[in-house]
């Protein structure tokens, strides 16, 4: 019964929420320039007036272009109900889960950049080439993290390895576990396309990652990709939450703490953006490598 | 019954391309001959492969032979029959394939060439896998070499051909001379050349390490592993492209096969050999995808390609190969699972990919990704065949590439709880190469089928291309359906990977099922889901799409308004930042103006990947060797009667010297 009250809340809480989580760390930022800002349900808002709108599709376009959205919603809607959030275990688990994960995010990712492939614009195939560049480095950077997570729990399960058993490990390995939580930071900034890797608001096309891939997109299948990026911003956060909140008992009272968790990471991710400047692109690959040190340095601390 | 079903396949295949011989240059009737004879004896192969999985029956056969340690001795095991069935279903596609891309009508030159060897080389390797004798085993690998040799050189009258040709039979024969040398010192340890397991403790450490490196080195050079890997790119990206599939998808795992087949028979390894193997597979499975990513030849690319994925089939069998030496069975059913399931895997999805290279070409008449685009619309099967090739390769869920990555991933987990830091680091690392690896395919493969079948056509030929013809599109939907198949349905396949596992770890007893230790039933579960999902969220976008209404419209320029189909993003623009980041090991050429004043004049760019190995490497290495054996030009004449003095006086010296 737990379990189905656990797994209800979930479900319906990571459909939810995410689109919030953009919308605070929009207000946080609003705050910092001394503006008001857009509401902080303007997400929502944006959604339900996209899927209600027409679609423009360029004649250039092949099915793939339509694939792409679908895809990433797809594939980031099943990711979601993989990470545990307050609940003891995800909705889907089994061992070798991180590895469906990562993989499902790629096979988003091959279908968004393909699709902005096959409008022929210069601008998009500038996108999905940065797109697919960088997550050949934030990879390797989340997969380290994921071994010390499962060298320390002796699984390789999300659940269990994010699970209660970690507290204790927090005093035992707690430099690892450092140095995987900034990693990871620094990759949920990367995958989201967040400033220092991208600012979501520039107006100058040449120098976007993601927004400009997906230049092409209208109505409802710009919808589906905003739902979809939001989608993957609380799938990152959700994560990060957990390894710095193991989950204690499998308590109702959790959920709360938990959204409250994702909520300081919003406006983390908001005064992130108002103190720091874009990295010049070229600089971008650097800062990834570093965060693979940082998680590489993570596994080494653990060889004994 | 199954080793008779299986010789009698081998005899159909070897003489398939022989009644063609006697029709005319411009008849098509022996290609459908040809057509036949290969489906015939492909489908008594795997009748006689899924006879011995079904009912596990085997009953060696051996013949005497007249040749000093020979002996006609073959048997099938779970290990021979998981390496048959991409021989005989790869090879029966590409006959069928053949019958409208290599057109005898069209190609009266050599078109009979190539199916006489096409035969051959069937036969050829299913030799060597069912080999149970070291000399029948060489024959076999010979007739497969040599016939490769003349289906690479198919074109002759071209140069570029006969080049690729020739650095591959030197290659296939520098590799054929290191297994002269495994096989002398395996007789000289076991006593026979009986392909049997040695004893654990009848061979020195020395003996077995000699024998190990030396078949690390045939075979690894067969396999492709980098860098060993010189030949391969020439030879399949110059090929006929059913030649190529084969090439590539087939005969690169005879390598492995060898690989394979001895690990098994040399007694209990050090964990050392484990993590050379796994050393080559990383090395060969990064720069191979980066090197794929720097090409701008479809099927160049598709070759370095493959020796990424010989490296992750080196990563399963490195873990496994540790696994025996530690005595743990998770890693051995696990590595060994990944690994062979991705033989078969790599056998599918790079066949696919090659026979739609070769649709493209056919269609295109070019190589070269950064003048075609487009072809989604003109080709759309082909387009369709190669996304489902793309995806599968890149290990991506829900096809069959996901499940043997899956696999491997999980067996360098478990090796994780190893105390050792030589293991565990090791471990670690390759688990980091395995992720960039996999993201790397990605990038690799969005560029090229991007630029290949999306955006607009740079160029004529690319804009009226035509779709192929339907035995073309037959034979890459075959392929299509087992990629899906082994995908969503990995349970169908676990018990013929635990019939392999034992054949490999003969001593090993109650070995747990790789279903026991990975969880493929939630695999195959959540391909479904992904399935599923998909459809259904089509259906949605589709709905909503109806409802609001759709216009069409050029796409968005940013403002500008004049652009041709040549500010499309190139496959070398889409590399760039990846080829710099991998500048240190792709050494790339940049040609670019340098003089650029007030008023510059006409200037050109350039950029082209070489391979740093062959060109900085073996080339400079053999033309020293070549002048140095010029010393050696005096003994040769040219002319018969002192060549015959030569032996004469040679045969003298024998005599007197015993």
């Amino acid at each position: 019964m737990d379990t189905i009250i656990h797994n209800t809340i979930h479900i319906l809480l990571a459909l939810s929420l995410p689109p919030l989580l953009l919308g605070i760390t929009n207000k946080t930022k609003a705050a910092f320039a001394g503006r008001v800002g857009p509401p902080v349900l303007q997400l929502y808002y944006d959604l339900a007036k996209l899927f209600q709108k027409g679609s423009v599709y360029s004649t250039t376009t092949t099915w793939v272009f339509r694939a792409g959205p679908v895809a990433g919603l797809v594939t980031a809607t099943i990711a979601i109900l993989m990470i545990p959030l307050a609940n003891g275990s995800a909705p889907i688990s089994f061992t070798g889960d991180p590895i469906l994960l990562i993989y499902l995010l790629g096979l988003g990712r091959f279908f968004t950049a393909s699709a902005a492939l096959d409008t022929g614009s210069p601008f998009e195939g500038m996108g999905a080439a940065r797109e697919v560049t960088f997550a050949c480095l934030a990879e390797p950077a989340f997969v380290s993290g994921l071994l010390v997570l499962a060298r320390l729990s002796g699984t390789f399960q999300l659940s269990s390895m994010l699970g209660s058993e970690l507290t204790p490990h927090w005093s035992v390995a707690g430099a690892s576990l450092t140095l995987v939580l900034v990693s990871w930071f620094i990759i949920l900034l990367a995958e989201n396309s967040r400033i220092p890797f991208d600012d979501p608001n520039t107006h100058l096309e040449l120098t976007m990652i993601h927004e400009v891939m997906v230049l092409d997109h209208s109505g409802p299948g710009l919808g589906m990709i905003l739902y979809g990026a939001s989608l993957k911003l609380f799938l990152f956060g959700a994560l990060l939450v957990r390894l710095v909140f193991p989950p204690t008992n499998g308590n109702l009272l959790e959920w709360p703490l938990f959204v409250l968790g994702m909520l300081a990471l919003a406006v983390l991710i908001g005064i992130v953006e108002s103190t720091m400047a874009r990295l010049r692109l070229t600089h971008v690959p650097v800062l990834l490598v570093a965060a693979c040190l940082l998680s590489a340095f993570g596994v080494i601390l653990l060889v004994r | 019954m199954t080793e008779r079903l299986v010789l009698l396949a081998i005899g159909l295949a070897a003489i398939s391309g022989v009644p063609g011989l006697l029709f005319k240059r411009d008849s098509m009737t022996g290609q459908w001959i040809a057509a036949l004879f290969a489906v015939a004896a492909s489908s008594v192969g795997i009748g006689g492969i899924v006879r011995f999985w079904v009912l596990d029956e085997s009953r060696p056969i051996t013949l005497p032979w007249h040749l000093p340690g020979a002996e006609f001795s073959v048997a099938v095991d779970g290990l021979s029959a998981f390496f048959l069935l991409p021989i005989f279903l790869v090879s029966m596609l590409g006959n069928i394939y053949g019958l409208g891309y290599w057109k005898q009508t069209e190609h009266p030159q050599n078109g009979r060439k190539l199916r006489l060897f096409y035969g051959l080389l069937t036969a050829g390797m299913a030799v060597v896998v069912v080999a149970r004798n070291g000399f029948l085993f060489l024959f076999g690998w010979e007739i497969m070499a040599l016939s490769a040799f003349f289906l690479v050189a198919t074109e002759d009258h071209r140069q570029d051909a006969r080049e690729a040709g020739w650095i591959y039979l030197v290659a296939t024969h520098t590799a054929t001379l290191f297994l002269f040398a495994m096989f002398a010192l395996f007789r000289g340890a076991s006593g026979s050349l009986a392909l049997v397991p040695l004893p654990d403790n009848g061979v020195s450490p020395a003996m077995a390490t000699a024998i190990f490196i030396l078949g690390l080195l045939g075979f690894g050079l067969k396999a492709g592993t980098m860098p060993l890997h010189v030949w391969l790119p020439g030879a399949h990206s110059i090929a006929p492209s059913h030649v190529s599939a084969i090439m590539s998808g087939v005969i690169l795992k005879m390598g492995v096969y060898g690989l394979f087949r001895i690990t098994s028979l040399l007694p209990t390894p050090p964990v050392e050999w484990g993590a050379v193997i796994m050393a080559l597979g990383g090395v060969s499975g990064v720069l191979g995808i980066v090197f794929a990513t720097g090409q701008r030849d479809l099927k160049r690319m598709l070759a370095y390609c493959s020796i990424e994925n010989i490296g992750i089939i080196f990563l399963g069998l490195g873990l496994a190969v540790i696994g025996r030496s530690l005595g743990r069975v998770d890693l051995i059913v696990l590595g060994m699972s990944g690994s062979l399931l991705h033989v078969w895997n790599h056998a599918l999805f790079k066949s696919l990919l090659f026979l739609c290279a070769g649709s493209v070409v056919h269609a295109a008449h070019t190589r070269e990704i950064d003048d075609l685009g487009g072809l989604a619309k003109t080709m759309p099967w082909t387009a369709l065949c190669f996304l489902v090739g793309s995806v599968a390769i890149c290990g991506l869920p829900p096809l069959n590439g996901f499940v043997s990555e899956f696999l491997t991933y999980l067996s360098l987990i478990h090796n994780l709880d190893e105390r050792g830091p030589v293991s565990f680091a090791g471990g670690a690392l390759a688990a980091v190469a395995l992720a960039l690896i996999g993201t790397l395919a990605v990038a690799c493969f969005v560029k090229v089928y991007g630029a290949v079948f999306l955006g607009v056509a740079r160029s004529a030929p690319a804009r009226h291309a035509r779709e192929s013809d339907s035995t073309m599109i037959a034979a890459m939907s075959v392929l299509v359906a087992c990629c899906f198949v082994i995908g969503m349905a990995p349970l169908l396949i676990a018990p013929v990977l635990d019939k392999a596992v034992a054949a490999w770890a003969p001593n090993l007893t109650d070995a747990p099922h790789v279903l026991a230790l990975a969880p493929l039933n939630w695999i195959a579960g959540m391909a479904l889901a992904l399935v599923a999902a998909l459809l259904f969220a089509s259906l949605l976008l589709w709905g909503l799409t109806r409802k609001g209404g759709v216009a069409s419209s050029v796409t968005w320029g940013c403002g500008y308004l004049a652009g041709t189909p040549k500010v499309q993003y190139t496959s070398s623009s889409f590399a760039q930042i990846l080829v710099g980041l991998f500048s240190w090991a792709l050494r790339p050429q940049i040609h670019k103006p340098t003089d650029l004043a007030l008023f510059p004049q006409g200037a050109d760019f350039h950029s082209e990947v070489g391979d740093p190995v062959l060109d900085e490497a073996v080339l400079p290495a053999f033309g020293v060797t070549a002048r140095l054996f010029s010393l050696f030009k005096v003994f040769q004449q040219g002319n018969i009667q002192t060549y015959l003095l030569y032996i004469f006086i040679a045969l003298i010296a024998l005599l007197v010297w015993r």
